[in-house]
């Protein structure tokens, strides 16, 4: 079977003034239908590498890679014009927080509508009942009243799950969540990777999921990156975790305090200059 | 009894934040305020430091009344308060040195010049940091900044309102330490607000876990690890912070 | 960036100046101050306009400076007799002379005094004005803010020109009346954005602290507040240069402004207005003045909103 995303040796600089900036350098997998989990700190390239996939660097920065395709159609050849098609339709992001990636001046139901009347000729009403349908699948109770609010009229949990509705709903085969729930209470952000989750296995795509927290990424894909300046350090399944043998993965995972556990202090995490090499 | 709250109660713009709230903090205590957002945790914080408008109840801090958002000298001198974001706290367009320099300035206290040069160093930064400006430092660098910038009065108190929650699993680690740290040698008392139970029950020995504008309950640190909980949202916090798992996932 | 061609010994030092202003760790108040500046000069001059618009002012001030040298004849006395009208370049008079006999050029160059006279008594006294009634009203909210924002929009209400004709008007004609006039008339601009920027950060974390370490409003405004809003206060003076120097010329033209025989540059154009069709260098050279110097204002305060936008100061 063909993957689904081949990433080759992919690099993402920005020129400065003092100075080229590797955000990205050489990272190469290959994703399937499954789920990816890309973890690091700040810096460490994964959002970047998440962008880059999508064809969203921001300029200046330029994206170079050796192989960067997504079921067959060659993302580094792609024109304005099939990045419009790609995006929304075959590939899908999520971002941190709704409230910067929702139009505020449009409805959540319009935006649902919009998207998927962009990508795919129905009608208006097909559209609306997709939309309301697809509403209903992220467990919006009453998707009639959440269709016609605006964004800043929904909790943060409700709309992240209008995001999510807006991303899935063309049935995209790939999506990529960057700290899909950083901004969200614990409670409500159980609820939207439970519904990430279920859609996600449900519609069969490939998922590539983008974090800091080590132990969420990994309670929730089936195999991680680790991400260290810009590179990747270490891959692993998610089910072998307590045997990842490189020293940045071991702090990632020891450093966060748990409940119930009495380390005082925390151990910290080392950062060595070799491990970015 | 440091800080004493008697059924506090807040509203903003007819928005009861507060309800009849009571809390009270021992000396040389951490205590912690969980709870989701609008839960009031903040909200409280803010009305111990007189930001926040209070319409009913009564806060006491070191015996003394703090009527409205008047708050004396002294109290502003053994009160002090760490933000969330490290980005908006410390004033963009000031150095290290001057952000320092500012609370010495105000109080009147003098040798300037050693004080920021001990705190620098009592939060980990040496004297290189001194003169650069905010956006020449990183997320963790800037907590210690704001950290330091609270130690350097001498308070008795520290306020921290979601200290790590801006920051990386992994820098949040060093600077939960320096903060214990800071405590140990100080003996300050700390009010600490955080979402994360986590960070909490690691920080803190005693916590409220408020749900909106009210405190749902008091307990030790080791009691909610232990699941000696009495109320269900405070179980439910607790379920929902060990992780997501595909058993426990909402259908 | 370094050139390999030039010899080492000359490029060294260069190099470690630029080391030491661009440096990440800064030993000293005033290093990381002129590193600072350092940046933000190394921004603005990357923008080719914004030094044409820099070099304009500059030469517009050594010529104020310099006029008495440069000034080939007297600006206020002329020569009746022998040199009415002459075109420009004819010997001697290089942009004609005017009705009086009297060197254009001189005059422009002399009249340039109290062209920067105007631009800078307006902007010093416009910009504090502006400043600090906009950060006190947009800081303190309340009475306070709708007493103050009322009297600011009464002013912006009327036609700057018109209120100034009222001012001069009332006040006599005459340079430095035109100048408060002006002066009057420019600072609600100002205070509506000092107050937006005010009200901006007003909330931030970072004057929360400062509060709650016991600073007082006063500092709070001084010192915290009123350096956020000074650059894009800065910008904005800048690119009303031009409309002041407009609006000075055109009070000079209405005969307001500037009385004769003093060179003020829209004095001269209302003088040249009467034989406009035939000595066309009379009026065209002051506006020619006038255009440049605007145009410099202009170019600088574009350069400088760039160089100074808070959100580029971190690259």
């Amino acid at each position: 079977m063909t993957p689904l995303l081949t990433v080759g040796n992919l690099s993402v600089t920005y020129p400065t003034r003092t100075g080229i900036i590797e955000a990205v350098r050489g990272v190469s997998f290959e994703l399937g239908r499954e789920r990816l989990g890309i973890v690091g700190e700040s810096g460490s390239g994964k959002s970047q590498t998440g962008r880059a996939i999508m064809g969203l660097t921001p300029p200046p920065g330029i994206v170079r890679a050796d192989a960067l395709s997504f079921s067959g159609v060659d993302l580094l050849a792609a024109t304005p014009s099939t990045w419009r098609d790609m995006r929304g339709s075959r590939l899908a992001m999520i971002l941190q927080d709704p409230k910067f990636s929702l139009n505020p001046v449009m409805t959540i139901g319009r935006q649902i509508t919009e998207t998927l009347r962009h990508h795919e000729n129905v009608s208006k009403r097909e559209a609306r009942h997709r939309a309301l349908e697809m509403l209903e699948a992220v467990q919006i109770s009453d998707p009639e009243r959440v269709f016609s609010l605006y964004p800043h009229e929904v909790s943060g949990g409700m709309g992240q799950r209008a995001m999510i509705a807006m991303m899935l709903v063309c049935g995209p085969e790939l999506l990529i969540a960057d700290e899909p729930t950083s901004a969200l209470d614990v409670t409500v952000q159980l609820e939207v990777l439970g519904i990430l989750d279920r859609l996600v296995r449900d519609k069969g795509m490939g998922l590539i999921f983008i974090s800091h927290d080590l132990r969420l990424v990994s309670s929730f894909c089936d195999r991680v990156l680790v991400m260290y300046a810009g590179r990747i350090v270490e891959e692993l399944a998610t089910a072998d975790l307590g045997g990842a043998t490189h020293p940045y993965t071991r702090g990632l995972l020891d450093c966060t305090p748990k409940i119930g556990e009495s380390r005082h202090p925390l151990p910290v995490l080392e950062r060595r200059k070799e491990w970015a090499a | 009894m440091t800080i004493r709250i008697e059924n506090l109660s807040v509203t903003f713009d007819g928005f009861h934040a507060l309800k009849s709230v009571s809390i009270a903090v021992d000396k040389g205590e951490s205590f912690g305020l969980v709870g989701e957002s609008g839960s009031g945790k903040s909200t409280l914080l803010r009305a111990v430091a007189g930001l926040a408008p209070v319409s009913a109840g009564t806060i006491e801090v070191n015996g003394e009344a703090l009527l409205g958002n008047r708050r004396s000298r002294a109290f502003r001198r053994a009160v002090q308060m760490v933000f969330q974001d490290p980005y908006a706290s410390l004033h963009p367009r000031q150095t290290v040195d001057r952000q320092l320099l500012e609370p010495l300035a105000i109080h009147g206290i003098g040798d300037g010049e050693r004080r920021i040069l001990k705190a620098l160093d009592e939060v980990g930064l040496g004297s290189s940091f001194r003169f650069r400006y905010p956006h020449q430092l990183s997320g963790g660098q800037r907590q210690r900044v704001a950290i330091a910038r609270a130690l350097i009065v001498e308070p008795e108190i520290l306020l921290l309102d979601e200290p790590t929650s801006a920051l990386d699993a992994s820098v949040q680690a060093e600077v939960l330490n320096l903060l214990e740290e800071v405590r140990g040698r100080h003996g300050l008392t700390y009010v600490m607000v955080s979402h994360d139970l986590g960070v909490v029950t690691h920080m803190c020995g005693r916590l409220a876990v408020m749900k909106s504008g009210e405190v749902v309950e008091t307990l030790a640190a080791t009691d909610l690890a232990g699941g000696r909980m009495v109320s269900d949202y405070s179980r439910r916090l607790m379920v929902a912070s060990k992780g997501f798992s595909r058993e426990v996932a909402p259908v | 960036m370094t050139d390999p061609s030039s010899p080492a010994p000359s490029t060294a030092p260069n190099e470690s100046w630029r080391e030491w202003l661009l440096t990440a760790e800064p030993r000293s108040r005033n290093q990381a101050r002129l590193g600072r500046a350092y940046v933000t000069w190394r921004r603005f001059s990357e923008n080719r306009l914004a030094v044409t618009g820099l070099l304009i002012i500059v030469a517009l001030i050594l010529v104020a400076f310099f006029a008495d040298l440069l000034a080939p004849h007297s600006a206020t006395v002329g020569d009746l007799a022998g040199a009415r009208l002459l075109p420009p370049g004819s010997p001697g008079f290089l942009l004609g002379t005017d009705d009086q006999g009297r060197d254009i050029l001189s005059r422009l160059l002399v009249g340039s005094r109290i062209t920067l006279a105007v631009v800078a008594l307006v902007a010093i006294i416009a910009a504090p004005v502006g400043l600090l009634i906009g950060t006190v009203s947009g800081f303190a909210g309340g009475y306070v803010d709708a007493v103050l924002m009322r009297i600011t929009d009464i002013f912006l209400a009327f036609p700057k020109l018109i209120l100034a004709l009222a001012f001069v008007a009332a006040l006599g004609p005459g340079i430095e009346n035109a100048v408060i006039a002006i002066a009057l008339t420019s600072w609600p601009p100002y205070a509506r954005l000092a107050r937006a920027e005010t009200l901006g950060v007003r909330n931030s974390d970072y004057i929360a602290a400062v509060h709650l370490m016991g600073a007082s409003p006063t500092r709070i405004v001084i010192r915290h507040i009123m350096p956020m809003c000074l650059s894009s206060l800065i910008v904005r003076v800048t690119l009303d240069m031009a409309g002041i120097i407009l609006t000075a010329a055109g009070l000079g033209f209405l005969g307001l402004g500037a009385q004769p025989p003093l060179p003020e540059w829209g004095t001269m154009i209302a003088s040249g207005r009467r034989f406009i069709l035939d000595q066309w260098w009379v009026a065209t050279m002051p506006g020619i003045a006038i255009l440049i110097v605007s145009l410099g204002f202009n170019l600088l305060g574009d350069g400088l909103r760039d160089a100074l936008d808070p959100r580029g100061a971190g690259r």
